[in-house]
């Protein structure tokens, strides 16, 4: 009995944990389509959450094509098929790698940021000021950041699966001997434009995930420091949660649009 | 002579903060212009009567009516005028932590639409020079006193000067000096701007020196309402002991 009440309040936050991020994110699709946008922040925004993010994406998708490579490469090479590793991870990198690599990075490192500010903000009142002064906590936090957010995400993730394949040309061809030409032949062969396309469906997602979570988690913050502390840990595990298994139910819908191979 | 209508009346309040009840009932009229200094215990109910003022908690009963419409009922949308009419110094200040104290001071200006960065400037050194804090524009908020802080969240109050301004113990943690001048401010506020005030605070030197009104918070009511001669005279303990600051209990 005690098991099933508890199944039941579980699943209850669960869903009460899903509408607010649902209101959250019809409210800052209604503030954006009413034009209360402030460019400025939005810039700001951009720089924090795109421009800061670059060199933690770039890393993990290049030491993460380095290593796929090495891995396929090494398989590969009994069956004599070492050229496919180009293509096998150009696509990996695209069509999964890249956007939940990037997705989870920026999770980490921007999501955790705008739950401990804003929840700071939260926890000090200066949320209640903002509204005080007649300014929508909305419109002026979480508008600017989804906006950021939306702009920058395609962008990284394009470039985590990029310097992936970068740095999988690059052991494949300079580290374990497969001819270039042919690497460089098959996995333009294989690799369509709809597979970037799938990367960057993903990647407007998770930006979606990443920024109504953080937002969300963050004005829902209270009991001070401990509050925030808590609210920064459950953005980073429920952002990637919900990111690893978003992630399966797009790519099974991407592949009927976008079908591999 | 005909009766003005208040400007804010507030019937029948009631509040709860889990299982505590912080408001029961609570009734009060507040006329345009005037400063209402609103006494009690700490933990009383106080602040939360103020931000029910400002639409930033709403009641479980009772109706709160500004300028003849009701707010209690209002959306956060909705409740945008009416913020805009009504300012609010926080406790503790709430400045922004990522601005410094002129962004701080200029973001109403900003924020309702002021482009121009001489009127800004001029503004905000106005409102910085009123609450003595000229000099300190460029600082961040983290790295002023509690007292400085707050005479910065003031300036921010007063830059667009509302209809009605309500001060969380605008007063505490100042020294005698600086709260004389946050009094004085209150005062002029009043008399040139016509300004309608409500104060919370526990300092009975600066409640003699601005009330027009006083009322007694007690309870989760109103238990007094009236002006500085009566709450003097009064001789009721419950008043006495709180004007005269006294808790009633023996020291051994």
């Amino acid at each position: 009995m005690a098991v099933a009440e508890f199944t039941i309040r579980i699943f209850a936050q669960f869903l009460a944990f899903l509408g607010q991020v649902a209101a959250l994110a019809g409210e800052t699709l209604l503030s954006i389509g009413a034009g209360r946008i402030r460019p400025r922040l939005v810039i700001q925004q951009i720089a924090e959450i795109g421009f800061r993010s670059q060199l933690v994406v770039i890393v993990t998708g290049g030491f993460t094509g380095a290593v796929f490579t090495a891995q396929a490469f090494f398989q590969f090479d009994a069956l004599n098929m070492e050229t496919a590793v180009g293509p096998v991870v150009a696509l990996s990198m695209f069509r999964e790698l890249g956007p939940v690599l990037a997705g989870v990075m920026v999770a980490g490192r921007v999501g955790a940021a705008m739950t401990a500010e804003i929840g700071t903000m939260k926890v000090t009142q200066q949320i209640d000021a903002l509204r005080a002064l007649a300014v929508n906590p909305v419109d002026y936090l979480v508008v600017p950041r989804a906006l950021a957010m939306f702009i920058s995400m395609p962008f990284l993730v394009v470039e985590c699966a990029g310097f992936g394949i970068l740095a999988s040309y690059y052991v494949g061809v300079e580290v374990l001997g497969i001819q270039g030409a042919y690497f460089f032949a098959n996995t333009q062969k294989f690799s369509e434009s709809s597979d970037i396309i799938m990367s960057l469906v993903k990647g407007f997602f998770f930006a979606a995930i990443v920024v109504f979570i953080s937002c969300r988690e963050g004005l829902e913050a209270k009991n001070g420091a401990v509050g925030v502390g808590r609210a920064t840990t459950a953005t980073v595990v429920n952002c990637s949660l919900a990111i690893l298994i978003v992630n399966f139910f797009l790519t099974m819908a991407l592949n009927i649009v976008f079908p591999a191979g | 002579m005909m009766k003005t209508e208040p400007l804010i009346q507030v019937r029948n309040l009631v509040q709860k903060i889990g299982a505590q009840e912080i408001l029961r009932s609570l009734s009060l009229d507040v006329m345009a212009g005037e400063t209402i200094v609103l006494l009690g215990k700490s933990g009383g109910g106080k602040s939360v009567f103020l931000r029910h003022l400002i639409g930033l908690m709403h009641p479980l009963s009772g109706s709160i009516i500004f300028e003849g419409h009701e707010i209690t009922t209002l959306t956060e949308r909705e409740l945008e005028p009416v913020r805009k009419k009504i300012g609010m110094l926080f406790q503790d200040g709430a400045l922004f932590d990522s601005m410094n104290v002129f962004d701080n001071v200029a973001f109403p200006l900003r924020e309702s639409g002021e482009r121009n960065p001489k009127i800004i400037r001029d503004k905000v050194a106005e409102s910085l020079g009123m609450v003595n804090m000229t000099g300190h524009e460029l600082k961040m908020p983290v790295n002023l006193s509690g007292g400085m802080r707050k005479r910065v969240a003031l300036a921010r109050a007063i830059i667009s000067p509302p209809d009605v301004i309500l001060y969380d113990e605008p007063t505490a943690g100042l020294d005698p000096i600086v709260s004389d001048s946050i009094n004085k401010l209150i005062r002029h506020l009043q008399r040139e701007l016509h300004v309608t005030s409500i104060v919370v605070t526990h300092d009975m030197v600066s409640c003699y020196h601005i009330a027009d009104r006083v009322a007694l918070l007690n309870e989760g009511r109103i238990y007094f309402l009236g002006n500085q001669q009566e709450l003097r005279d009064s001789t009721d303990p419950i008043i006495r002991d709180f004007v005269d600051g006294r808790s009633g209990e023996t020291i051994y």
